[in-house]
């Protein structure tokens, strides 16, 4: 059986629909609960194993021993592949996976994000 | 008449990826056709060698932005062969799932895509709108829209809890649905019959013959399809139907694809239905005994190749990858032949190419001469010294300077 | 001297250059929208056309070194003005159009080819491949679509007996009667309009996917945008005819109502092109020639016997 227009239909009860696109910078995006966004360090329960550096398919992440069983970690957010490798490789889990996605940047040097092993103060960001 | 040739590619509207094609016309008839692969080549094999295998998953799955779940699994199924690992059953249901909802999303894509071809937007926004609710789940389960990184070595990293389950199973039901309605539209829309039917002609025995594989073989009903012939993962324990088409041409690939999403949905109920319980994973030793094996999956496009060789540390010593669209290609000049310009974006769609699967090589060419060969990286290094010298341009002396300004500075 | 001021305000302002460029512009907004939402899409925000346009003047101009530049200049000027001029002879939403004598039928459809060969002559002279391919192709368009085109509004203008498309507007405004039964004409002109104005699912011409842009590939800047204003423009026009021929009907409203009438009349018919354009997959040529001949040029013949019948039994 042919017949012509045959989406004709559908495409008129679309003008009266709303439209499927999303308003994205307007509206903000969630995304689901495991989503494998930007990547969370908890230098307390780093003992400094280096399993993420060596499991990083990207050479993301940079430990650094910064004291006496004190850990700092560095990523590059422009390396990072978000594959969360790192997170399945850490044996104390000290890192885990955050739904934050936005984290596009102008500038190089805001991607390198360090997390500074100051156990009274926590973690924090530092551009 | 006249002849012209003209050039699709390596910039071309109708290609999502760069290759290069040249053909040669005689009004709006197509008289030759070639082309040239090497535009998307990056070096994946050779860098597979210089990382781990774990690296590697997240390397192999970067083959390819469609199809990426399929060469990762193929990789993974080659070192676990190798390593000798019993995989969870568990874990190989949830592979079949992310390779099933993968089938769903590429044929979407396909069809949305070979929609575009022929100019045919509408069908091109309403399939890649519907694709959304299958990229969603796929978020759900694996925690990215693409890239799913769902495989490790002797397992999956997810589990797929009841409520996702749920989720996927509201989701089958939307797709049936739509994908009911497009293959209402494919069979019966005039103008679409007009543009497929009768077009990219590729017999039985040409598919045989050229090798083709996946859904371009199968729409000239050769029964091919890894998932039934060496079943891996869950396929073998799953009640399915490999689609065939005795049309030959872009419509009955079309038809092989609509019907190949209908299974799709029947599997993944299955699956949801058989989900056995357990551990999603085994332990894995890091370096991977001396060995060799090769992995066969059926990748949305067709049949997908690693060929794995370990050596006893934790990088493997070669990894070759043979993507579908390598075996699809030689026959698109076959399904060319006789056709006319406006055929061609849809003939080449047809066989849903991946350029950047394909290009495992660059062959360079004397465009004067006519020579063909491969350089390695000295060759090339000389090779652009002596250009550039003959232009004019001094590196050695240059780099001289640079250095010595360099110290000035310093 | 104040005719020729009033003249010049006619052709350059209302219902002139001015007022067909924003009306274009408008109408292009109205097309994109309604095939954006028959997508299920946003579609674009209304001053999206004019912004594009703007874009476009602001732009250089590339000549290809190849071309003959004289041609490939002049080209999207007289494709501007043919549309422009043509739409002087349509009465829009008085009874007589701005400049009417007998004979402005032929005029009108002639005019309205010539963009078309302004797509080809550019394309040709701008040497390259794919533009000459979409120019042979949109030439090759033109002989299929024409006679078609032709026929149906030649039946309309049999029955009025004129060929004047103002004493025909006033005839048919007087016998609304005889309105339907030109209604398949109407059908066939429509389709023949979507070939003229390169529109799927006859974009052939300018089949992205094939030849990147037709005849248009090699066009930027400001001669571009004079291209596509003269698209526009000829869109409106098409519009307009199809209104003033088939559905003459409120023209003897108060001109503030009359106006408004047009501009939906015109509206409606920009909608149903929209419509056609959504529902089909773009054709071959071989295709689009073998449907002209064989399904549209027959039915614009048996339309043509039909209004001779009728013009013989009721009109004689």
């Amino acid at each position: 059986m042919i017949r012509p227009g045959k989406m004709i239909q559908q495409v008129l009860s679309s003008i009266f629909k709303k439209p499927a696109t999303t308003r994205y910078p307007y509206v903000k995006a969630s995304m689901p609960g495991h989503f494998r966004g930007k990547i969370k360090f908890n230098p307390e329960k780093c003992i400094g194993c280096m399993m993420c550096m060596r499991d990083c398919p990207s050479k993301a992440i940079t430990i650094k021993k910064v004291g006496d069983k004190k850990f700092e970690a560095e990523f590059d957010l422009g390396r990072c592949i978000y594959c969360a490798q790192c997170v399945d490789s850490c044996l104390k889990k000290a890192l885990e996976y955050t739904n934050e996605f936005e984290l596009a940047s102008l500038d190089r040097k805001k991607l390198k994000v360090t997390f500074h092993a100051e156990p009274d103060k926590g973690p924090e960001t530092k551009a | 008449m006249h002849k012209v040739i003209i050039p699709i590619g390596p910039q071309h509207p109708a290609l999502k990826e760069p290759e290069s094609f040249r053909v040669v016309l005689s009004g709006e008839k197509i008289l030759e056709f070639g082309y040239r692969l090497g535009y998307n080549h990056r070096g994946i094999e050779k860098a597979c060698e210089a990382r781990t295998y774990i690296q590697n998953i997240y390397l192999t799955e970067r083959i390819c932005g469609i199809c990426s779940h399929s060469h990762s699994s193929c990789f993974i199924q080659a070192v676990e062969e190798i390593a000798g690992l019993q995989v969870p059953r568990r874990a190989l249901y949830i592979r079949t799932i992310v390779a099933e909802l993968e089938r769903i999303h590429s044929h979407l894509l396909w069809l949305g895509v070979a929609g575009h071809e022929i100019g045919f937007d509408t069908l091109f926004m309403y399939s890649w709108r519907d694709r959304e609710v299958v990229m969603d789940l796929l978020a759900v389960i694996t925690g990215n829209r693409v890239n799913y990184g769902i495989n490790t070595v002797g397992g999956v990293r997810r589990d797929v809890t009841p409520e996702q389950a749920k989720e996927i199973l509201k989701g089958m039901d939307i797709l049936e649905d739509r994908t009911k309605y497009y293959a209402e539209i494919a069979t019966q829309e005039t103008t679409v019959i007009k543009r497929l039917s009768g077009v990219g002609i590729l017999s039985h025995d040409d598919a045989i013959r050229l090798g083709a594989v996946g859904p371009t073989a199968r729409a000239s009903d050769v029964r091919r399809d890894t998932r039934k012939d060496d079943p891996y993962a869950a396929y073998g324990e799953l009640d399915f139907k490999v689609i065939t088409d005795t049309h030959n041409d872009v419509y009955g690939r079309t038809i092989v694809r609509v019907g190949e999403l209908m299974e799709s949905y029947k599997m993944i109920r299955q699956l949801l239905k058989n989900l056995p319980d357990g551990p999603i994973t085994v332990k894995a030793p890091r370096r991977i005994p001396a060995g060799e094996a090769i992995g066969r999956y059926e990748a949305p496009r067709g049949e997908d190749v690693h060929y794995v060789k370990a050596n006893g540390t934790d990088k493997p010593e070669r990894v070759k990858v043979r993507a579908p669209t390598l075996a699809n290609i030689q026959a698109v000049s076959k399904m060319l032949e006789n056709r006319l310009l406006a055929d061609l974006p849809i003939i080449i769609a047809a066989i849903d190419p991946c350029f950047s699967c394909t290009d495992r090589l660059t062959a360079i060419k004397d465009v004067e001469g006519g020579a063909q060969g491969t350089m390695e990286w000295e060759d090339l290094h000389t090779y652009s010294i002596r250009w550039y010298r003959d232009r004019g341009i001094e590196f050695g002396a240059a780099n001289k300077k640079l250095s010595a300004m360099m110290e000035g500075k310093k | 001297m104040a005719h020729l001021a009033l003249s010049l305000f006619y052709i350059l302002v209302f219902p002139g250059l001015l007022f067909l460029s924003v009306f274009g512009l408008a109408a292009e907004y109205v097309d994109r929208k309604l095939y954006a939402r028959m997508q299920n899409r946003m579609g674009p925000p209304w001053f999206q056309p004019l912004a594009d346009l703007l874009k476009l003047f602001g732009k250089e101009d590339v000549v290809p070194e190849e071309s003959n530049p004289q041609i490939f200049r002049l080209m999207p000027v007289i494709a501007l003005t043919a549309a422009v001029s043509a739409f002087f002879y349509i009465p829009l939403w008085d009874k007589n159009a701005l400049f009417a004598f007998n004979g402005d039928l032929i005029v009108v459809l002639y005019l309205l080819t010539i963009p078309t060969l302004t797509f080809f002559l550019g394309g040709w002279y701008s040497t390259s491949l794919y533009a000459k391919i979409g120019s042979v192709r949109s030439v090759t368009q033109l002989f299929a679509y024409e006679i078609p085109l032709f026929m149906s509004i030649l039946s309309t203008a049999l029955l009025a007996n004129t060929w004047s498309l103002s004493e025909m507007t006033a005839f048919y405004g007087k016998n609304p009667v005889y309105i339907p039964v030109n209604i398949v004409s109407f059908f066939i002109a429509l389709i023949a309009l979507l070939g003229k104005l390169e529109k799927v699912p006859f974009d052939i011409p300018e089949a992205e996917t094939e030849i990147v842009a037709g005849t248009f590939t090699e066009y930027s800047g400001r001669l571009l945008g004079f291209f596509r204003l003269a698209i526009d423009i000829e869109a409106v026009v098409g519009a307009s005819l199809l209104a003033a021929v088939y559905l003459p009907f409120g023209l003897s409203l108060p001109p503030a109502f009359g106006f408004l009438f047009y501009v939906v009349k015109v509206l409606f018919m920009i909608g149903l092109l929209a419509l056609l354009r959504s529902v089909f997959a773009r054709l071959r040529i071989d295709q689009m020639v073998n449907f002209c001949w064989r399904y549209l040029a027959p039915v614009a013949f048996l339309q043509l016997l039909v209004t001779l019948a009728v013009k013989g039994v009721f009109l004689r």
